[in-house]
């Protein structure tokens, strides 16, 4: 019984959620801002459940997820269940991490089991690690600043043209190119 | 930065989003590698000088409808393997029953013919280059799927790329078919499907390394 309300429960917040993003990918900015929102609380508890282990890297593969998501979002298809869409991705960047780590820690064997205690700190989790602003500072000019003018201090695509001399339509690809560089440095640096 | 401050600047100016653009993307590719094929086959092999007679052949349209059906059914795999969370559902099923179906009849075929027969039905007489034309003429096919597919956001690698090198495989085999002579179904069912499986191995070999993201 209580099973079934919690699937009712379940499938109403897949369909709210499902909603925003489709709204966000029509175009309604808020819609898109709630959406994401939402769904990193959910990448928090779903990745913090898989990474038991390694508290102190659920941050940043939040962080990297919801980049992610927001990159590959035109890779959704309407018709398709939001939640296997949103695992997929997920479990992708999740497997990829403990990949990385894998190889990384061959490297660094010995001090692993002291690292492993004493990352056991809770409020520390909640920090990402990574600071993906010091990353976007290594950015190539040409994306760093449509990046920097639209996504930070909210200017339109026409004033950031005129302030970096650059034209409308290599701000917009700037950032669209910007944000996928951003997500390939975090692969490079993990 | 905070995970809420990357929220913003992710939502800030998002803009929208074109619809449908995994199928923009395969049309495009599929589109330019066929063109690519095209190009390969005229000025390397030559259209078979016959063609207007082969049309008229059922078993010319039996080979077509054999490669255009596994070409399909390999669209819709890399279609639905390039993006997160689909599932394959019927399509191993239809990817199946083209080679179940020429399979049949080339085995009603052999049975029906003479011992001495046999050999020339299987093998015709350009099985030594037939497999590794198609795997060539597939090459262009397999570049822009590859590039098709990137752009997507594949999160089984292997299979993708297999799935992208089947494609590439089946448009290379359909262009090859106004090359190629041979029109009897025991060698279409062995030796074409070798080719396209060529292009197949080297997607599913290659794909976690071209196809990470």
């Amino acid at each position: 019984m209580q099973r079934i309300e919690e699937e009712g429960r379940g499938s109403a917040r897949e369909e709210r959620l499902r909603d925003l993003l489709v709204r966000g990918l029509a175009g309604d900015a808020p819609a898109y801002h709630a959406f994401l929102k939402e769904l990193s609380a959910h990448l928090r508890a779903f990745l913090r459940k898989r990474l038991v282990r390694l508290p102190d890297e659920v941050e940043d593969l939040v962080q990297e997820s919801v980049l992610a998501v927001h990159n590959q979002r035109h890779t959704y298809d309407t018709d398709q269940p939001l939640t296997a869409w949103v695992h997929a991705i997920a479990k992708y960047k999740l497997v990829d991490l403990l990949r990385r780590r894998a190889s990384r820690d061959l490297l660094t064997d010995p001090l692993d089991d002291e690292l492993d205690v004493l990352s056991f700190a809770d409020t520390e989790a909640a920090d990402a690690r990574r600071d993906l602003r010091k990353l976007l500072e290594q950015l190539p000019d040409r994306q760093r600043l449509p990046i920097v003018h639209m996504k930070l201090e909210g200017l339109s695509v026409a004033e950031t043209a005129q302030l970096t001399g650059m034209s409308e339509s290599a701000v917009k690809v700037g950032v669209h190119r910007g944000l996928k560089a951003l997500a390939a440095m975090i692969r490079g640096s993990a | 930065m905070r995970t809420d401050d990357l929220v913003t600047m992710l939502a800030t100016a998002a803009g929208a989003v074109q619809p449908n653009q995994a199928a923009r993307r395969y049309a495009t590719a599929v589109g330019w590698g066929a063109l690519g094929a095209a190009l390969l086959m005229a000025t390397l092999l030559g259209v078979r000088h016959d063609l207007a007679a082969a049309v008229l052949l059922p078993m010319f349209w039996v080979k077509l409808a054999f490669v255009a059906s596994l070409a399909a059914a390999s669209l819709f795999a890399a279609l639905r393997l390039s993006r997160p969370g689909l599932r394959l559902a019927w399509v191993p099923g239809a990817l199946t029953a083209p080679v179940l179906a020429i399979w049949l009849l080339a085995a009603v075929v052999l049975t029906r013919a003479d011992a001495a027969q046999r050999a020339g039905l299987f093998f015709g007489d350009t099985w030594n280059s037939c497999p590794f034309l198609i795997a060539m003429l597939s090459a262009p096919v397999f570049v822009a799927v590859v590039w098709a597919i990137k752009g997507l956001a594949p999160t089984r690698l292997r299979l993708a790329g297999a799935a992208g090198g089947l494609l590439a495989g089946t448009v290379g085999a359909l262009v090859y078919c106004l090359h190629c002579p041979e029109l009897e179904a025991p060698f279409i069912g062995f030796w074409y499907l070798l080719g396209m499986l060529i292009p197949t191995a080297v997607g599913a070999l290659l794909g976690p390394r071209l196809l990470r993201w």
